[in-house]
């Protein structure tokens, strides 16, 4: 049977790994290419990098570190960050990138995701979504989850996987950088609602969080993180062997 | 040498490195002259079965994979690659495929017991041709990555590997100098690694 997926994410910026709490306060961490390396030789199932630089210099630095990334490691690799046309998309795959992550530029233009999928696949187009509860409500945000964009999740979410998003990255900015736990009652409401792989983010402090996670909801397929990898406090060899301790299936 | 076959399907960075990495002279070509120097030959391919085998079609590079094929050159099939080597599938309507290998490419909707399409992501493959060469280094076991919502039935005599995913799924397939996998190689990690080597240089 497929396994969970453990997946650390690198938020990467003027070519260093940066993670912020709650996207405040950026924190230097380290290469890319040697986090990228540690990873894949500890057993991530894919990593993805997010690339949060402004400036077109960023963007090039970016592009050339993905290359290199690419040729060093061999797991799956999903790019996000600045991905406003399928030009975008044309050019992080051509660095070696198989899936490619789709937020704020399908919030502006939301025929990116069925040009990005009928150009490069389904399962090539990710679907990215930081939100946040409103008054009770699932809202969509922008802009790396400063902006309310007003819109409904579920239903903005489930648009975009019928233009062929071939999977959904969940981003709860209620639960980022908590470490309390994933967002279990918003991941339900995406699962129930869709039936492409679901990635969870947003809110992993420990090992029993990704347990909580894949036993209350089996479908989710994949668990992501930044900065509790980053930093050692959760060891993804130790993280698969609680997992599998707990009879949920992963690659080990 | 080992020569990728570019028939404009698909991005071949990653193939390409992968095989630098397991110390393999590795080259891209879609021409005939170039890829006939080629000792073992890759065709790759994502994307839908009947764009890949237009295009493989109408750039004549279907002859040339056959009769290198004929000729007994080793030639691997990855993920569409694999299922282009087939006689015939049935993704979006019925295709031609190069007929190297016996079986047909079928849609797994409605067979994996409801289970999410594509099947993406790692999962155990399970050998079933104890003298395979693909497999040489494998254990039984091993997690690689898949990609895709169809695959190839009927193939018994080439069958080299199968993975579980709501029904027994062809993983890989082998006959002579005819080898083929469903999943990735170059994104399963060292796993994948060993597949590639094992390809190129046999038992380690």
């Amino acid at each position: 049977m497929i396994t969970k997926r453990i997946i650390p994410c690198l938020d990467v910026k003027n070519g260093r790994v940066v993670k912020g709490v709650n996207f405040e306060g950026l924190t230097d961490v380290s290469s890319p290419v040697s986090l990228a390396k540690y990873y894949s030789d500890n057993l991530a199932d894919e990593l993805v990098f997010y690339d949060i630089t402004a400036s077109a210099e960023g963007r090039q630095l970016f592009t050339d570190i993905l290359t290199e990334v690419a040729s060093t490691i061999f797991i799956p690799l999903t790019v996000g960050g600045g991905i406003n046309t399928t030009d975008d998309f044309d050019r992080v795959l051509k660095c070696g990138a198989d899936k490619v992550s789709v937020n704020s530029g399908a919030i502006k233009d939301p025929s990116l995701v069925s040009a990005a999928a009928r150009k490069y696949g389904d399962q090539c187009v990710v679907l990215s979504v930081d939100i946040k509860r409103v008054d009770g409500v699932f809202r969509v945000f922008a802009k790396g989850g400063r902006e309310n964009t007003g819109m409904e999740a579920i239903s903005w979410i489930k648009k975009c996987v019928a233009n062929g998003a071939g999977e959904v990255v969940v981003n709860s900015i209620d639960t980022d950088g908590v470490k309390n736990g994933f967002d279990l009652e918003m991941l339900e409401a995406v699962c129930n609602a869709v039936t492409v792989p679901v990635i969870a983010s947003g809110g992993a402090g420990k090992k029993q969080d990704f347990v909580d996670l894949f036993n209350a909801l089996p479908k989710v397929d994949a668990g992501l993180a930044a900065s509790i990898f980053h930093f050692g406090e959760v060891k993804i060899p130790d993280l698969k062997k609680t997992l599998r301790d707990n009879n949920i299936e992963v690659r080990l | 040498m080992i020569g990728i076959i570019d028939y404009g399907v698909g991005n071949l960075f990653s193939l390409t490195s992968s095989f630098k990495a397991v110390g393999a002279d590795v080259f891209v070509s879609g021409e005939e002259k170039e890829l006939l120097k080629a000792e073992k030959l890759i065709l790759p391919g994502v994307g839908a079965f009947g764009d890949a085998a237009d295009k493989l079609c109408s750039t004549g590079l279907d002859k040339f994979v056959i009769s290198q094929a004929e000729k007994g050159v080793p030639l691997l099939g990855i993920c569409l690659g694999m299922q282009l080597l087939f006689e015939k599938s049935y993704e979006y309507g019925e295709h031609e495929g190069l007929g190297l290998l016996k079986g047909q490419v079928v849609p797994m909707y409605g067979k994996v017991n409801g289970l999410k399409l594509p099947h993406m992501g790692w999962n155990k493959l399970h050998l079933c041709k104890p003298e395979s060469r693909l497999f040489a280094n494998t254990n039984e076991g091993e997690h690689v990555y898949f990609v895709h919502s169809f695959c190839a039935e009927n193939c018994e005599d080439s069958l080299a590997a199968v993975t579980e995913y709501g029904m027994a799924v062809t993983a890989a397939v082998e006959k002579e100098n005819i080898y083929g996998c469903q999943f990735h190689p170059e994104k399963s990690g060292e796993a994948g690694l060993k597949i590639l080597k094992a390809f190129c240089y046999g038992k380690a």
